[in-house]
């Protein structure tokens, strides 16, 4: 079915913070890794060690650079993959009901056994969270590693996203958003957390949590006193002939 | 957005297609027998040729019967749906047009609301995405339907009504890009909103997440010929509905000069329909600092 849940058991989704996040594209790599080897068909590289390598990812870390004016600039990197949306259009333009938003937890995945490759739903996706496989010829996205999070075979401590089972900086944060008193949804109350393009209408349930603000000091630039330029008249000899040139 | 030949092809060919469909089912143009198995062929050819070409753009083609599922909620799906039937009762009404040489006013009339529809729903197709501010507006169906109805006047002979439209056509298009022209900064969609970070200050992209490139990037943030624009949408604007105006009004209409005339709106459509994608902006362009 295409059409999309009223409302949902739980809205499972990644609260990411962006003041503690490295950019180490740690998260980006072990999504690769798990995500090419179980749910689904493999995450294909074209070209991968040639000239123009060009691959499927379902989570890619961009960096952005904010500058204030007479302020230092701020680094922050930027991990991006599906939002998870409640009111997501990548599931209604959906001709063949491949694309489906779960009703138990909200989750949004592909039955690529059904998807015929359009990438209308790709389209239709403000975030670019959506990439078809150049290979398998059917569209990739984040399953919230749907084959972990309920997986028992697996010691319960890895029963989270591998994005946030791996992020070295405690970055990412996985649970229920829409159960207010759980931890992420404590975390967004308390830091603030953002929802990306809000005035795309698609009610993301992901949040990301601002940088806080740097504290407000001077620039100060340790080595400016080494490198001051250093003018002095040179007396003696030198000097004398120093002055005698210039008067000539 | 990419423009890909399938796609533009499908666009272009299947909405003269249904265009004629809707004039032949109007009962236009006065023939029989073999004269009106050539209209209905030429009809079928490019509805049916368009289709087929849009499959190409599938990763999946031979799944595609699974598309016709949907159509609850998909325009897509429904685009399908709906070509499927148009070509069902325009079969049915061109079969016994030209063995019985009857013309069933009420099945025509019926096949040419669901062609129009079928036009109507490949234009909502586009005009549903939100991400692609320049596509999402009322004016995108009204830009299908017009190239269809101009173009099924023209292939149906009809010169007066092809030229009365193509006149129209002319300002029609060009608030189109000027309005279009305005969509994306009036979307209120920014690197700011996109990452959030809008409000800590100035916002620039320092490094994008992979030194070459990306599916996202080849198909929703397209730049290739955005500089040649101007002349091309000038070109489309003479070629796609200028000249053959301008031609039907004033030359006699004869076998020769109706091919010329469609030769020349094909390529000016061809143009068009090329813009309509390339100019088409994504919203996820600006989390690689590009629009």
């Amino acid at each position: 079915m295409t059409t999309l849940p009223q409302s949902t058991d739980k809205k499972l989704g990644l609260v990411i913070d962006l003041d503690t996040c490295v950019g180490c594209h740690a998260c980006e790599i072990s999504c690769k890794e798990w995500n090419t080897s179980n749910y689904g068909a493999p995450l294909s590289d074209v070209d991968a060690y040639g000239a123009n390598p060009v691959g499927t990812f379902l989570n890619r870390v961009h960096s952005f650079e904010v500058k204030q004016e007479n302020k230092p600039a701020q680094v922050t990197h930027f991990p991006k993959s599906c939002l998870h949306c409640e009111d997501a259009p990548c599931v209604t333009v959906c001709p063949t009901g491949a694309s489906y938003k779960r009703t138990e937890d909200g989750i949004v995945l592909v039955n690529e056994s059904d998807c015929i490759g359009c990438g209308l739903c790709a389209w239709s996706c403000p975030y670019g969270a959506r990439e078809m496989d150049a290979l398998a010829g059917v569209m990739k996205k984040c399953t919230l590693c749907v084959d972990r999070i309920y997986n028992e075979n697996i010691p319960e401590r890895d029963r989270v996203p591998s994005c946030v089972r791996t992020c070295p900086a405690g970055a990412r944060h996985f649970g229920d958003l829409g159960d207010p008193d759980s931890d992420v949804s404590r975390l967004v109350a308390e830091r603030g957390g953002m929802e990306l393009m809000p005035e795309q209408g698609t009610k993301p349930v992901n949040r990301y949590l601002p940088p806080r603000p740097k504290a407000d000091v001077e620039e100060i630039d340790v080595l400016a006193p080494f490198l001051q330029r250093q003018d002095e008249e040179a007396g003696g000899f030198l000097g004398w002939l120093d002055r005698t040139l210039e008067k000539l | 957005m990419h423009p890909a030949p399938s796609v533009i092809i499908f666009t272009t060919l299947s909405g003269l297609g249904f265009g004629l469909m809707m004039f032949l089912g109007l009962g236009f143009l006065d023939v029989s027998g073999w004269v009106a198995f050539v209209f209905v062929a030429i009809a079928y050819a490019l509805a049916g040729g368009g289709l087929l070409s849009s499959l190409f753009h599938l990763g999946h083609p031979e799944r595609f019967m699974k598309a016709l599922r949907q159509w609850r909620s998909s325009w897509l799906s429904r685009e399908g749906v709906l070509s499927f039937l148009t070509m069902g009762l325009f079969g049915i009404y061109a079969l016994l047009w030209i063995f019985m040489d009857t013309r069933v006013a009420w099945l025509g009339y019926l096949a040419a609301a669901s062609a129009v529809a079928t036009v109507f729903a490949t234009s909502m197709i586009y005009a549903q995405m939100k991400s692609v501010p320049r596509w999402h507006s009322f004016l995108t169906p009204v830009m299908f339907l017009m190239y269809a109805l101009a173009g099924g006047a023209l292939l149906s002979t009809q010169t007066y009504i092809a030229g009365l439209l193509f006149l129209l056509l002319v300002p029609v298009q060009a608030m189109i890009w000027v309005v279009g022209d305005r969509a994306f900064g009036a979307s209120g969609s920014t690197m700011g909103t996109a990452t959030g970070l809008g409000k800590l200050g100035k916002l620039r992209l320092l490094e994008k997440p992979h030194s070459g490139n990306n599916y996202l990037l080849q198909e929703m943030v397209y730049k290739i010929g955005r500089k040649h624009a101007t002349k091309l949408r000038l070109f489309a604007l003479a070629f796609g509905s200028l000249l053959p105006a301008a031609l039907l009004v004033v030359f006699p209409a004869s076998h020769v000069m109706m091919l010329l005339v469609i030769l020349i709106h094909l390529t000016g459509l061809f143009a068009q329909r090329w813009l309509f994608f390339a100019e088409a902006e994504h919203v996820v362009g600006l989390y690689y600092g590009q629009r």
